[in-house]
């Protein structure tokens, strides 16, 4: 059921959300959490495109809010779909005039009682995520330092900012790589020497992928600059010879560790609602990611 | 805190998937129709999710002349068809690298050397240092001969070459048909694997489903101070498939619904239900408390009174008209073997006297359904009239395992107007709309788990032998009778099931 309001309020938003709910014979009953998803008219489609595959997995209201221009008269309008194809509730928030500098307002009482709140920013996202007016209504915060003009710096100016809670896609988009090369040192029972990234500059999975292995290794990582896209492929030296993981063609990847020959793993490239879901299944913070990023800060 | 020696892996993180180690598999009966549906298309899944190490052998053994060409066929035929998880050819290939076959009998000594090579050749070439698993998806009959023959053949214990290595062997349910034949089976293949080694298997209860009701039992504060004799009245455990036996006749005719379904699964279920806290919840804190269950558990007294059991005849079930069980392929005329067994279990412990465990089982019932039903005791004051509580039932809290996981508890509520009256309604929790979507299906991490050598909630040969301990007597009440009941197909069981209940003032739930 879907139903459209101009002009509006949160309070007659949430009463349409009651009305669509019991019309649809209440559907969405074990919703787990809300996302809420800060996008602009260019990134709207495809961001609630991946909201609704994603409350497959975890039923959720998803709130998107489009942020229009911040001048003239403070306008809402809301657009809400129960029950169609997707597991939970969705809504969708025009904001504009003085409205956009008090989006939370709106969006407040709108957030399901006593669950967890995530906002996800898929296109530019504020540098101090927590300390944003819808960043402090949740307890997670996914950044995509790849959707900024200059994805390094971006994700270097919000890992400053740093609160738990706070983790960026590119580290999820690295999450396969690491599978391996942990999967590789499982096999390798050597100590790692040094190593080797290679990479297109600019590339933050890149960069978080080097902070992360000086961390655990304690060994300082290499990075050869080439005309990539993605993360080419990686070497860890040890004294038993070198593990190297070179991205194939077709989601794939040739894997060699020392004593075995050359194999082929999958290495898929997933899609924003897959990513999204790993981000959700835990919803507290990455300690891992915390440590990540406090040694990229201290390396440079 | 890092894990295992690696500096990559670390407990807090928790998006790394656990990967097994370098490894094979070996598939007995690798052309029947459990490895075909499931063992294969979920050695598929497993491998396009990345849970399998590089270089993951897998290795069939039938008596058939595939080649090994024929049995990669076979084998990716199988994974296509039965594949829940998207369609790689990538992934394929890189799994055909691994694939071999071994061509013979089970009482042909060529063929076991030839596997004994080919396990040789996989860890020079695929990498798998001498670590594999062995999975027997074969008749229980054969189970002896085929240990055995891994003992003879030096096949059970590691190599020289990789002495640090594993072997394991995979059993599937039913473990024995009585008490005396599940000794023999578990001193024969304890003599060949060390305990740990040896995984049983009820595919019925997915790992997933026996820690759902874990922290819905022990992560909750409300539902433990009702959980006893003072709250519940009773319990009922059903199994109900909607299903004859189909090709499984040459199986199922002689083992029967109690041996093939309760003996394992409805007295695990039954276990984790009843069962005091574990101190944690490793394998070994988690048998410690079922044991204490199953050993304190009983059939009631009078086996006539409190057992159930009988044959499905020609009917109308789901809007199909279907046949009676003796009329289907493969079951002699005069079989007796039972398709719906229900039984009452008394347990002797404090928490439990006096609340009986109903435990049911059947195919060709009313919908396919397993869920665990808590039973709790009517309110000893109802402050309203007779005629207003006429449609309260007793309230119920219901574990509900498959199809639709979830929970619901079934209470009283006013019917909104101005009459006062009460009457029954739900309240449902569901594991996520299709959550089940994404994870992992039974037998992928069962598979997951015997390559990681986690055994936590397979059940050992203590628990096993118990179980026989509490069916046997019903088994042999049943043996002696004439005659057995009989249920038309599609519905909720005989009479005398029902008469079961009625003896105790009880009557079964419609799940």
């Amino acid at each position: 059921m879907q139903i459209t309001l101009e002009h509006t309020n949160a309070s007659q938003i949430a009463r349409a959300l009651v009305r669509a709910r019991k019309a649809s014979g209440s559907p969405a009953m074990d919703m787990v959490l809300t996302l809420i998803v800060v996008c602009d008219d260019e990134t709207v489609t495809e961001a609630l495109h991946a909201a609704t595959i994603l409350s497959k997995e975890h039923p959720a209201r998803v709130i998107g809010v489009i942020l229009g221009s911040g001048s003239g008269q403070a306008d809402l309008h809301a657009k809400i779909r129960v029950g169609s194809e997707t597991s939970g509730e969705s809504v969708l928030l025009r904001l504009s005039g003085r409205l956009v500098k008090h989006a939370e307002s709106a969006v407040l009482p709108l957030l399901l009682p006593d669950s967890p709140v995530v906002v996800w920013w898929p296109g530019q996202a504020p540098t101090d995520p927590s300390a944003d007016a819808m960043g402090a209504l949740a307890n997670r915060r996914l950044t995509d330092a790849e959707a900024a003009a200059q994805p390094v710096r971006h994700l270097r100016a919000v890992a400053r900012h740093y609160s738990p809670g706070d983790t960026d896609l590119s580290w999820t988009r690295l999450t396969p790589w690491r599978a391996l090369l942990a999967a590789a040192l499982d096999q390798v029972r050597s100590p790692v020497t040094g190593g080797l990234i290679e990479a297109g500059t600019g590339n933050p999975a890149g960069v978080l992928l080097e902070a992360w292995l000086e961390d655990r290794l304690g060994v300082p990582i290499r990075w050869r600059k080439v005309d990539a896209e993605k993360i080419r492929r990686v070497v860890l030296e040890t004294e038993a010879g070198d593990v190297t993981i070179e991205r194939g063609a077709n989601g794939s990847a040739a894997f060699s560790v020392p004593g075995a020959g050359q194999r082929t793993v999958p290495l898929p490239t997933r899609t924003l609602a897959e990513l999204l879901a790993e981000d959700l299944r835990r919803l507290d913070a990455d300690a891992i990611y915390a440590a990540t990023i406090k040694h990229l800060l201290a390396s440079s | 805190m890092k894990l295992g020696g690696n500096p990559l892996r670390d407990t807090q993180d928790r998006r790394l998937p656990q990967i097994a180690g370098p490894c094979g598999l070996v598939l007995f009966g690798v052309t029947g129709d459990l490895s075909r549906r499931k063992l294969i298309p979920s050695i598929y899944d497993l491998a396009n999710r990345g849970l399998l190490p590089p270089g993951f052998a897998l290795v069939g053994f039938a008596r058939h002349d595939f080649g090994r060409r024929g049995f990669a066929e076979f084998a990716k035929q199988a994974a296509k068809d039965g594949a829940r998880t998207e369609w790689r050819e990538s992934v394929w290939k890189q799994l055909y690298a691994g694939v071999r076959f071994v061509e013979g009998s089970f009482d042909d000594d060529a063929a076991w050397k030839r596997l004994h090579e080919t396990l040789g050749e996989l860890d020079r070439t695929q990498g798998t240092q001498g670590n594999h698993a062995f999975y027997l998806s074969i008749p229980p009959g054969l189970f002896p001969l085929v240990v055995s023959k891994l003992k003879e053949h030096e096949l059970a214990a590691p190599t020289e070459e990789h002495p640090g290595a594993w072997r394991r062997v995979v059993i599937e349910k039913p473990f024995g048909h009585d008490l005396a034949s599940a000794r023999e089976l578990n001193r024969i293949v304890d003599e060949v694997f060390p305990p740990e080694s040896v995984f049983r298997i009820d595919h019925y209860l997915g790992k997933e489903t026996v820690q759902n009701v874990l922290a819905f039992r022990f992560a909750n504060q409300l539902f433990e101070p009702v959980w006893n004799a003072n709250y519940v009245d009773h319990v009922q455990i059903t199994m109900a498939e909607d299903i004859g036996i189909g090709t499984r006749a040459g199986y199922y005719d002689g083992i029967g619904a109690a041996r093939d379904v309760i003996q394992n699964h409805l007295l695990q279920l039954m276990a984790l239900v009843a069962m005091e806290e574990p101190v944690s919840f490793d394998a070994k804190s988690l048998r410690i408390e079922k044991q204490k269950i199953l050993a304190n558990a009983r059939p009631a007294p009078r086996l006539d009174l409190h057992t159930a059991h009988a044959q499905y005849v020609a009917g109308w079930a789901g809007g199909e008209e279907v046949q009676g069980y003796l009329d289907e392929e493969g079951i002699p005329a005069d079989s007796h073997t039972e398709t719906f067994a229900a039984i009452r279990v008394d347990i002797g412990t404090r928490r439990w006297a006096g609340v009986p465990f109903y435990l049911r089982v059947g195919k060709r019932l009313g919908r396919r359904v397993t869920e665990v039903a808590v039973v709790f005791k009517r309110a000893p004051h109802l402050p309203f009239s007779s005629d207003d509580v006429e449609e309260l039932g007793e309230n119920a809290l219901v574990l509900r395992i498959q199809p639709d996981e979830g929970v619901t508890l079934r209470f009283g509520a006013k019917v909104p107007g101005t009459v006062m009256e009460i009457r029954d309604v739900n309240m449902d929790f569901a594991y996520g709309g299709t959550f089940v979507e994404d994870s992992p299906e039974a037998y992928e991490r069962l598979i997951l788990d015997v390559l990681l050598g986690d055994p936590p909630l397979f059940p050992q040969h203590d628990e096993v032998e118990l179980s026989w301990q509490i069916l046997d007597p019903v088994i042999e009440h049943w043996a002696r009778q004439k005659t057995i009941d009989t249920y038309p197909a599609g519905t909720w069981g005989p009479a005398s099931a029902d008469e079961m209940m009625a003896r105790d003032g009880r009557r079964w739930r419609r799940p």
